[in-house]
């Protein structure tokens, strides 16, 4: 078996890959369905309406796409300059923290006489920083020292879970709680406002929508965006051409982590109002999936956000009715990942069998 | 300070330390393996999963312990078999199809046990491997077999890369394929055997965690041991002997932070020791980073006839 070079790849494929790596991926997991022993057909169609089939279904499904879509923009923003930042799990929670402690904390203190909407930026601007610092770490440590940004963002997981711990049974503890282990709520004021009344869906999704078309246009119009295109495709070439790659992998890693600390402010703002242990069921390494679902295309983003989140709720109703294990959610999405990477292959390369 | 000693002298700190040493002896040999031929294999951490769940899953339906080690082995290869397919016949990216596999087999994994078992509250049990007590050296007494098989894995693919006509082939396409290529070596059959290899390992230490460690499977219990490994082989500089001493000073110190939470004078908020084994994988890396003599080709794709 051998690859050659398409000369010339044709637009209809780049879209067809990933719907077909979703449908093939669709048709795998049924095995998995049938080996659960439920009809696949009705497996199937109480998944697509629990994601999809009603207003209720589709508010629920953006809800949990807005977090999604911000996890994969950090992750397209920082994939295209090949910065592998795997660590948004933990830049979300790091900005759910600082959100938190910005918004929350001083309740009480004289702090909250601070005009609402400069208290309001200011939670925002902590989350970002928050995040863009934790991220900022490694990509130095990655362009000073040459140590590998994958593995020190992955264990950084790990430490700042811990220190949401820390966090939720010492200083941001919420004494009303009665032992539950979460932090002190955000003033009220602070938090976002709903789209559709009755519903779950609040303005996370404009922020969302709004910084998918931001990301896209600096990828897309700015020097900045041309530097990180450029350091992604060859750093060497680009740093012979003038590119200043350092700085370029440093303002990547500060917006890939604010993008994934935003998230977590947004969540903590528009859903939860405090921050949890388990306010993220691995929104951070979902993103990854979305953004190669996307092809790192920041506004296919929102599009593969929304399929993954359906995904997701509509696997918890559908369990809920016919037994079958939520986990199939995740098999779906991380085989879609799996897939989409072949199908992504196969528009740029031949397959030569002989 | 009197404290530290205390722990230090007691033998049961020891006999902790080889123990929670195993799993990662075992998953950094797996890493080395896939590394050395040139391929990062982040699946690492969902092989671990899988592993340990197939490997109780067998004996829970009633396979022997070996079989269930075996069992592991063999799903652990069978996941590399996926991601050698990804990385090495299609040359994708190693980082993601990686992750790819790490998520789908925690998936996996976690979606099967949820089939076989819908609605337990306590894990169903099996009995793990008993102890060693026919070797005469304390501690080691003290271990499952599945120790042993670790410790032994050290110089057999330490003889095998360094000794062995395969050793070297693995370690020219990790270093320079088209040399290897040029000298007749197939870089695809090569790397393909040492990734499904080193899955294999990893596979058999995911089995340690539910067949000797403890005798159940839960949720979250793999628990980063992966990311830890794949850290490990970085400062232990592609070397067998040197894996070995990192799993250890690792186990060490991971030891050490469980005694010092338990001894009732812990100081510090629990959740500080616990951070203590993820800080120091980040501080070995960066010591060694400097020096690091990754293998030339590692996460480089080779694709036959191309530059």
């Amino acid at each position: 078996m051998r690859l050659e070079k398409r000369h010339r790849q044709s637009a209809f494929a780049l879209v067809l890959a990933p719907v077909g790596a979703v449908a093939f991926t669709m048709l795998v997991s049924a095995l998995l369905v049938l080996w659960a022993g439920a009809p696949v057909t009705r497996t199937y169609g109480l998944l697509l309406q629990g994601g999809f089939g009603s207003v209720f279904a589709l508010s629920e499904t953006l809800t949990r796409a807005i977090p999604l879509i911000l996890t994969g923009l950090a992750a397209t923003v920082a994939f295209k300059a090949r910065l592998f930042n795997i660590g948004a799990e933990g830049q979300l929670y790091a900005g759910a923290l600082a959100a938190v402690a910005v918004g929350g904390l001083h309740s009480g203190t004289g702090f909250d006489q601070v005009p609402m909407p400069l208290l309001f930026a200011l939670m925002m601007l902590a989350a970002a920083l928050a995040g863009a610092l934790l991220l900022l770490g490694p990509a130095l440590m990655k362009q000073r020292l040459g140590v590998d940004e994958v593995v020190t963002t992955l264990l950084l997981n790990f430490i700042v879970l811990l220190l949401v711990s820390m966090m939720l049974d010492g200083p941001m503890k919420d004494p009303t709680a009665m032992g539950w282990p979460q932090s002190v709520a955000l003033i009220g004021d602070l938090e976002l406002s709903k789209l559709i009344a009755q519903t779950r869906v609040h303005s996370g999704l404009l922020w969302g929508a709004g910084l998918a078309l931001g990301v896209w246009a600096l990828m897309k119009y700015t020097v900045l965006g041309f530097d990180i295109r450029a350091v992604g495709a060859n750093a060497r070439a680009a740093a012979f051409a003038g590119v200043p790659v350092t700085r370029t992998v440093a303002l990547v890693a500060m917006l890939s982590g604010a993008l994934a600390g935003l998230a977590g402010a947004i969540e903590v703002a528009g859903r939860t109002g405090y921050v949890t242990l388990d306010m993220s069921p691995g929104y951070g390494y979902s993103g990854i999936v979305i953004a190669m679902l996307a092809a790192l295309h920041p506004l296919g983003v929102v599009l593969a956000s929304v399929f993954v989140a359906g995904v997701l709720v509509g696997a918890d109703s559908m369990s809920r009715a016919i037994g079958v294990p939520t986990y199939i959610a995740d098999v779906i999405v991380a085989a879609s990942l799996i897939s989409v990477l072949v199908a992504t292959l196969l528009t740029q390369y031949r397959v030569r069998w002989k | 300070m009197s404290d530290l000693l205390d722990i230090l002298v007691n033998q049961s700190f020891w006999i902790a330390v080889l123990r929670i040493a195993t799993p990662l002896i075992l998953g950094t040999l797996g890493v080395l393996l896939c590394e050395r031929a040139g391929v990062l294999n982040l699946g690492i951490e969902g092989i671990l999963v899988a592993g340990a769940f197939t490997g109780w899953l067998a004996v829970h339906a009633g396979a022997p312990l070996w079989l269930g080690v075996a069992t592991a082995a063999a799903t652990g290869a069978a996941f590399g078999l996926l991601h050698a397919g990804l990385t090495v016949g299609l040359a994708l990216s190693q980082h993601v199809s990686g992750l790819g596999v790490t998520l789908l087999a925690t998936a996996l994994s976690y979606f099967g046990y949820r089939v076989r078992f819908p609605k337990v509250d306590t894990p169903p049990t099996i009995t793990p491997f008993g102890e060693m007590d026919w070797i005469a050296i304390p501690v080691l007494a003290q271990q499952t077999p599945l120790t042993l098989f670790a410790l032994v894995m050290v110089p057999v693919i330490g003889y095998m890369l360094y000794r062995t006509p395969v050793g070297l082939a693995v370690r020219m396409v990790g270093e320079n394929p088209q040399a290897a290529e040029g000298q007749g070596v197939s870089v695809a059959a090569v790397r393909t055997g040492a990734i499904v290899a080193g899955s294999a390992l990893m596979g058999v230490a995911g089995s340690f965690l539910t067949l000797s460690a403890f005798n159940a499977f839960f949720f979250n219990m793999v628990n980063g041991r992966g990311w830890i490994c794949v850290a490990l082989v970085v400062f232990a500089s592609w070397r067998p002997g040197k894996a070995l001493l990192g799993a250890l000073l690792f186990a060490f110190f991971d030891a050490l932070q469980l005694r010092l939470q338990q001894s009732g004078e812990a100081a510090l908020p629990y959740q500080m020791y616990l951070m203590l084994p993820y800080v120091l994988s980040i501080v070995a890396l960066v010591l060694v980073a400097r020096k690091a003599s990754y293998p030339q080709a590692l996460m480089k794709p080779y694709r036959k006839g191309e530059r």
